[in-house]
């Protein structure tokens, strides 16, 4: 009973936290609301890559390209389809879900460092469309006149636009949703399979499991959370543009799970937090922002190799 | 009726050939070992029958059905399971979850989002009978990276077993072990053959257990198939003896 409880313990304590966001995130120094949902946002795309680093052993350097089509697919949906904020999400997850199962048979059966710069390749091709196609996407200017629509439940509507604490908890119930999904996939006997892969690949075939096709799926799903997580990413800002499909946002995700500790589930979540906290407030004092999170990085994966959830945890044992 | 059938199967690396025009025949039921030199090309042979590589010519026919194309993990659904030279074990995974992955891949569970509890009772209840019989019960629970060599060993040998395998091939399963779990492994081995009818065939340098185990030995030098016996024939083959004791005064 006692170790239920202390195996719980980490799971309570990180929705307590979430839940109460909008009370206590205002009171620290550079907080607000929706600094919070941009943290629970950028932790879903985090998670969503760590599924496939942390939990297939598998790095993509090119998850922008599916968090851009996310974020693309909701804002041009908004813009020129219906004013719908639930099927500008529904067709922007669609479209980054939808790329990433097109592409990922040309690219599973690549390992480590090809698999990686493969995925920027292709990330790439995303970025330039978005960049060239100016009369569609608004270009380097980005996708302008649109914003995120109240959202009509039949009975009632209720305002995310200006409503700072509506909106968190309507992304926070989306991020909830996925990852609890994600939860509940890896301890599935699917899940176990992906593991096994991370452990050790060779034994996993030759248990018989056809990698490259686990290794799909897990590719698709991962592309479906980070693509989700894009669309809720142009929603908070109303606006897109292509940085969001860059190769150095895929980084930056990698950063943040490999920051919070990517053999951890919370891990990235922590991750994003720090980086998301440290962007928004050191990039109000000094442009170089990234000198002191890149620092920060090293740092980390100098001296804790597991993240910063790794160090806690390893305290917690001690 | 025989269970695998090995003709005259070659594998070049560039001009190496590492396997020359080697044929063999199992039966089922039976133990084989595979001895020979350092380099003589035992383990590349036992990468042509599990799929790790695909033989430059010849043909491997398992159970009546020719496999030299089949894809390894195909291969193990057919029946072929095996060990490695170097353990190949998930480290960071208890014996437990190592077994229990294993017992879900094989009852067809591999893509399941979800078990049903009677599902997730009968994988238990095999997992608790694989733990058993390979003597690792008392250590389920700890991390196979974490474990002995001689554990660790056992631990991939009953993953191979939760395959349910009509053969298993074993790369020399008790290199780099002690005096104690060598005598464990072997009898480990000696049990799985006896009591579950397995069809082993296993590469091996240590003679004690080769001739210890064996039903028959074959023996291969510089990829060439030297010699095929039972354990006295190959011993008292001037061949063999020529092979093992040239490489030791060279």
């Amino acid at each position: 009973m006692g170790r239920d409880l202390s195996k719980h313990a980490p799971n309570v304590v990180v929705w307590l936290l979430l839940l109460t966001v909008p009370l206590w995130l205002p009171e620290i120094p550079g907080g607000y609301t929706d600094l919070g949902s941009l943290i629970v946002v950028m932790a879903l795309a985090s998670m969503a890559l760590n599924f496939l680093l942390g939990y297939t052993g598998v790095l993509s350097f090119g998850h922008a390209a599916y968090f851009g089509l996310g974020a693309y697919g909701v804002g041009l949906t908004i813009r020129y389809l219906v004013p719908s904020t639930g099927l500008g999400i529904l067709i922007g997850t669609l479209a980054g879900t939808l790329a990433g199962a097109v592409i990922g048979p040309l690219i599973v059966r690549l390992r480590g460092v090809y698999f990686a710069m493969v995925t920027i390749a292709f990330g790439q091709v995303f970025y330039f469309i978005a960049f060239r196609w100016s009369n569609v996407t608004g270009g380097d200017d980005g996708l302008l006149n649109w914003t995120r629509q109240p959202l009509d439940f039949l009975v009632a509507q209720v305002d995310i636009l200006h409503n700072s604490t509506a909106y968190y908890y309507f992304v926070l119930a989306i991020f909830a949703i996925s990852v609890g999904v994600m939860a509940w996939l890896l301890r599935s006997p699917f899940g176990r399979t992906l593991i096994a892969i991370r452990e050790n690949e060779r034994r996993a075939r030759f248990l018989g499991i056809p990698i490259d096709r686990h290794i799909w799926i897990s590719w698709v799903i991962s592309c479906g959370f980070v693509s989700l997580a894009g669309a809720l990413y142009a929603l908070n800002n109303n606006f897109v543009d292509p940085r969001a499909l860059y190769w150095s946002q895929s980084g930056n995700f990698v950063i943040m799970a490999v920051l919070g500790g990517m053999r951890s589930f919370w891990g990235p979540l922590i991750g994003a937090a720090i980086f998301v906290y440290l962007q928004d407030k050191v990039s109000s004092m000094t442009e170089n922002w990234m000198s002191f999170v890149g620092l920060f990085f090293v740092l980390v994966v100098l001296f804790f190799p597991r993240g910063v959830l790794g160090i806690i945890r390893r305290r917690a044992a001690a | 009726m025989t269970l695998l059938r090995v003709e005259n199967v070659s594998k070049h690396f560039g001009s190496l050939v590492a396997v020359d025009k080697v044929s063999m025949t199992v039966e089922p039921g039976e133990l084989r070992a595979v001895i020979g030199p350092n380099g003589a090309g035992k383990t590349t042979f036992f990468n042509l029958i599990s799929g790790f590589l695909t033989q430059t010519s010849g043909k491997i026919i398992f159970d009546n059905e020719d496999i030299s194309r089949v894809l390894p993990a195909r291969r193990v659904w057919k029946g072929i399971a095996r060990t490695f030279q170097i353990t190949e074990v998930f480290p960071e995974l208890t014996v437990r979850e190592n077994l229990r992955i294993a017992v879900e891949v094989t009852a067809g569970y591999r893509l399941s989002p979800w078990l049903s509890s009677d599902a997730d009772g009968e994988i238990r209840a095999r997992v608790t009978e694989l733990l058993d019989m390979g003597g690792l019960a008392d250590k389920a629970d700890r991390l196979v990276g974490e474990m002995s060599h001689g554990d660790q060993r056992a631990t991939e040998i009953m993953m191979a077993l939760a395959l349910k395998p009509r053969l298993l091939l074993l790369d020399e399963p008790t290199a780099g072990m002690g005096d104690q779990e060598t005598y464990d492994i072997t009898q480990l081995i000696r049990k799985l053959h006896r009591d579950q009818k397995l069809t082993i065939v296993l590469i091996e340098h240590d003679m004690r257990v080769v001739f210890h185990l064996a039903d028959r030995i074959m023996v291969l030098a510089e990829g060439k198939m030297l010699a095929e016996g039972t354990p006295k024939e190959i011993a008292a083959s001037e061949a063999v003896q020529a092979a093992y004791l040239g490489k030791a005064a060279a």
